[in-house]
C-alpha cells in the first residue's frame, strides 16, 4: 500500500517525466529514473527563507525534490507571519531556516531539508560546489552580487574554454510589492547579476541640502535624522540597527519634532520603520507567482523536460496581471562574468615582482602601461604595487625586489591587475613551471 | 542547447575541489582597484592611504590654488562600501570649513554623492566634483545657510569670513581650526 501511495503521489509528475512531448528539449529522455534523481540525487540550495523562500521551499518539496539545503541568517518576527506560512506565533525569535526545514520535513515525507542558520558569506567554495542548482529569494543586492560572484568563481576554464560541468545554474526570484521578476542565470554563459546591475533601481535618496534646509516630505525629516542627527548625537554609540525598536523610536521622536517644526504632515512610526529599513510592503500573491515560476525553471533544468526561460521574466500584478519575458544580455565587459582567469607562466620561482611587472608591460598580448597589482594572500587583500598613487607607491615600492614566493604567491594564485589599457581589473592566474630549471641544470 | 548535468551524474559530494579555497575578489573590490589605479588627480589634490592593502578607506587632500579657498588645506575621508559602485562611497569633510555646501559636521552637499550618483561615475568624478565646490561654492543649495546668505549678499564679507576661518578664528559664534597650508 505504501508503494501504491508513493506511486499515486507523483502520478502527475510521472506523466511529464515518463512520456515525451512536443515541448521537450531534444536531449530529454522519458524515464522513470528522473523522478528518482529529483528525490535522491539532485541537490538544491535555496537562499532565503523569507516570503519568497517559504513559497519556494513548499513548491520544490511538492515537486519531488528531496535534497534541499536552506540558508538564512534571519530570525522570525511577528510581522512575517501573514505571508511566511511555514512559521507560527510560537516560532517568533527562532531561526527561519531551522523552523522552515522542520516544517517541510514533517509535512512532506521523503523530503530532506537541511537548514543553515548563517550568512551566505559564512560558507566557502566547497559548500557551494556540492549543489546542482542554486535558487535565490533574496531582498538584498549585496547578497545577490555575492552569490553571483561565488558561482562565477566556481567556473572552470581549460585553455579559455568553459568546462560546462562546472556551471551551477542560479534561479533568481525577486519581488517588491506588486512587482516581481524571475530569471535563469547560467554563470559564464548568460547574463549574470552584475551584467544587469543597472536594472536594480538605486535606493531613493534626497539632496542633502533639501533635507537639511527645505524639507517638504515626512521622508525628508526621517532622512535628516538618519543621515545628519544620528551621526552627530550618536544616541546609542553604534550605527543604526533597523531591527532595534529603541533606535526606531529615537528616530521617530526626532523626526517628529522636525516635522512639527516645518509643519509637515503624515509622519508615522511605520513610515519611519519603512524608510530606515528601506522596506517595500511585501505582497503574498506576488511572492507566490514568482516562486512558482522559479520552481518551474528549477524543474525544467533538472529534468530537461522543457526549454528554460530565456531568461528574464517580469511580472506586475498591480492592475490585473502584466508579464513579459526578454533575454537579458551578457555584458562583454562585465566585472564578474567576463573574467576568464588568464594564465601567466612563471618560469622561475625566484622571479621578482618587478620582473612580473616587466612581463605585463612587454608581453605582446598585454602591453600594459602602469599596472597596479593586488592579490588575496591568506584571505587578506594585499596591494602588491601601484605606481599611479604616490602614497601607495611609496609603501609598496619595497615589494618590487621581493620574489613572488616571498610575497605569499604560489602556483595557482590569482592576482588582480588594473591598467589603463583594459576596461576592467583583470584576474590572472600564476602558473609556476614545475621547477624544470633545477632539474635541467643537472 | 547545452545539457548542464546528466541524470547519471552522481551526487556531487564526493567531488574533490579542483581549485584551492582562495578567496575571490568581489566585484566591488575589482572595481575600486581599477578606480584607484586610474586616479588622475588635478595638481591641487592628493590622496593618502593609511593602509595600502585597504583600497576602500582613504583620504583626499585638496589645496585650492585659486578662488576663495586658495592657500587652505582640506581633508576628506572616503569610505567605499561592499555595494560599490551600485552605491556611492561615503564622503565626509574632516576639516572645519566655512562653506555654503559643507556643514560644520563635515556633511557635503554634492549631487553625485547622493541623488545623482551613477555606477559609471568613478572616484575621479567625485574628486573633480569636490574640487569644483571650492572654486564655485553654490549658495543655491546650502548646507551652511549662514555662509550661503553672506555669499549671496556680500561677496567681500564672505571672502573675509573664509580667510578668517582658514587662519583659525571665530566666524559668528563658531570657532574654526586653522587649516592654512
Ligand atoms: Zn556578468
Amino acid at each position: 500500500m505504501g508503494s501504491d501511495y508513493a506511486h499515486r503521489k507523483w502520478c502527475h509528475l510521472r506523466k511529464v517525466l515518463e512520456r515525451s512531448g512536443p515541448f521537450c528539449r531534444p536531449d530529454f529522455e522519458p524515464s522513470p529514473n528522473t523522478l528518482q534523481f529529483l528525490s535522491e540525487n539532485c541537490k538544491l540550495l535555496v537562499i532565503g527563507a523569507g516570503g519568497l523562500g517559504c513559497e519556494l521551499l513548499k513548491d520544490l518539496a511538492l515537486m519531488g525534490f528531496g535534497q534541499i539545503h536552506l540558508i538564512d541568517m534571519d530570525t522570525i518576527e511577528l510581522s512575517n507571519l501573514n505571508r511566511q506560512f511555514l512559521f507560527r506565533q510560537k516560532d517568533i525569535g527562532a531561526s527561519k531556516a531551522e523552523i522552515a526545514a522542520k516544517f517541510i520535513n514533517t509535512r512532506i515525507p521523503g523530503c530532506h531539508v537541511i537548514p543553515h542558520f548563517c550568512k551566505i558569506q559564512d560558507k566557502d567554495e566547497a559548500f557551494y560546489r556540492q549543489f546542482h542548482i542554486v535558487i535565490s529569494g533574496l531582498d538584498s543586492i549585496v547578497a545577490r552580487r555575492w552569490i553571483n560572484g561565488m558561482l562565477i568563481s566556481l567556473l572552470n576554464y581549460e585553455d579559455g574554454e568553459l568546462d560546462q560541468s562546472s556551471v551551477i545554474p542560479m534561479i533568481d526570484g525577486g519581488t517588491e510589492g506588486f512587482k516581481g521578476n524571475a530569471r535563469v542565470i547560467l554563470p559564464g554563459l548568460t547574463a549574470c547579476i552584475e551584467c544587469t546591475l543597472d536594472l536594480y533601481p538605486p535606493q531613493v535618496t534626497y539632496p542633502l541640502c533639501t533635507i537639511a534646509n527645505t524639507p517638504r516630505l515626512p521622508e525628508h525629516c526621517i532622512e535628516y535624522v538618519k543621515v545628519m542627527q544620528w551621526p552627530k548625537e550618536n544616541p546609542f554609540d553604534c550605527p543604526i540597527d533597523g531591527d532595534d525598536p529603541q533606535h526606531i523610536n529615537w528616530i521617530y521622536e526626532k523626526s517628529n519634532e522636525r516635522a512639527v517644526q516645518f509643519s509637515i504632515q503624515g509622519l508615522t512610526y511605520r513610515l519611519v520603520q519603512g524608510v530606515v529599513k528601506n522596506i517595500i510592503p511585501a505582497v503574498a500573491s506576488t511572492n507566490a507567482v514568482i516562486a512558482a515560476s522559479c520552481s518551474t525553471e528549477v524543474f525544467k533544468l533538472a529534468t530537461s523536460c522543457c526549454s528554460s526561460l530565456n531568461n528574464y521574466m517580469v511580472l506586475n500584478d498591480l492592475d490585473g496581471i502584466y508579464t513579459y519575458t526578454y533575454e537579458a544580455e551578457k555584458k562583454e565587459d562585465c566585472l564578474a562574468c567576463s573574467q576568464i582567469p588568464r594564465e601567466i607562466q612563471i618560469s622561475n620561482s625566484t622571479l621578482k615582482l618587478k620582473d612580473l611587472l616587466a612581463i605585463l608591460c612587454e608581453r605582446v598580448d598585454l602591453q600594459m602601461k602602469n599596472p597596479g597589482i593586488t592579490a588575496n594572500v591568506n584571505g587578506k587583500n594585499k596591494t602588491l604595487y601601484m605606481q599611479t598613487v604616490a602614497s601607495i607607491e611609496e609603501k609598496t615600492r619595497e615589494n618590487l625586489n621581493r620574489s613572488l614566493v616571498e610575497l605569499g604567491l604560489r602556483n595557482g594564485s590569482e592576482i588582480m591587475v588594473a591598467d589603463s589599457t583594459t576596461p576592467n581589473t583583470v584576474v590572472m592566474k600564476l602558473k609556476f613551471s614545475t621547477s624544470t630549471t633545477d632539474i635541467d641544470m643537472l | 542547447m547545452i545539457k548542464l548535468f546528466s541524470l547519471k551524474q552522481a551526487k556531487k559530494d564526493g567531488e574533490s575541489p579542483r581549485t584551492g579555497t582562495q578567496k575571490k575578489a568581489s566585484a566591488a573590490q575589482l572595481r575600486i582597484t581599477k578606480d584607484i589605479n586610474e586616479l588622475n588627480l588635478p595638481k591641487t589634490c592628493g590622496t593618502e592611504f593609511p593602509d595600502p592593502d585597504d583600497l576602500l578607506t582613504f583620504k583626499l587632500i585638496i589645496c585650492p590654488d585659486e578662488g576663495f579657498y586658495k592657500g587652505g588645506r582640506f581633508v576628506f575621508s572616503f569610505k567605499v562600501g561592499p555595494n560599490y559602485p551600485h552605491e556611492p562611497p561615503k564622503v565626509k569633510c574632516e576639516t572645519q570649513v566655512y562653506h555654503p555646501n559643507i556643514d560644520l559636521e563635515g556633511n557635503v552637499c554634492l549631487n553625485i554623492l547622493r541623488e545623482d550618483w551613477k555606477p559609471v561615475l568613478t572616484i575621479n568624478s567625485i574628486v573633480y566634483g569636490l574640487q569644483y565646490l571650492f572654486l564655485e561654492p553654490n549658495p543655491e543649495d546650502p548646507l551652511n545657510k549662514d555662509a550661503a546668505e553672506v555669499l549671496q549678499n556680500n561677496r567681500r564679507v564672505f571672502e573675509q569670513n573664509v580667510v578668517k576661518a582658514m587662519r583659525g578664528g571665530y566666524v559668528g559664534s563658531f570657532y574654526f581650526e586653522r587649516c592654512l597650508k
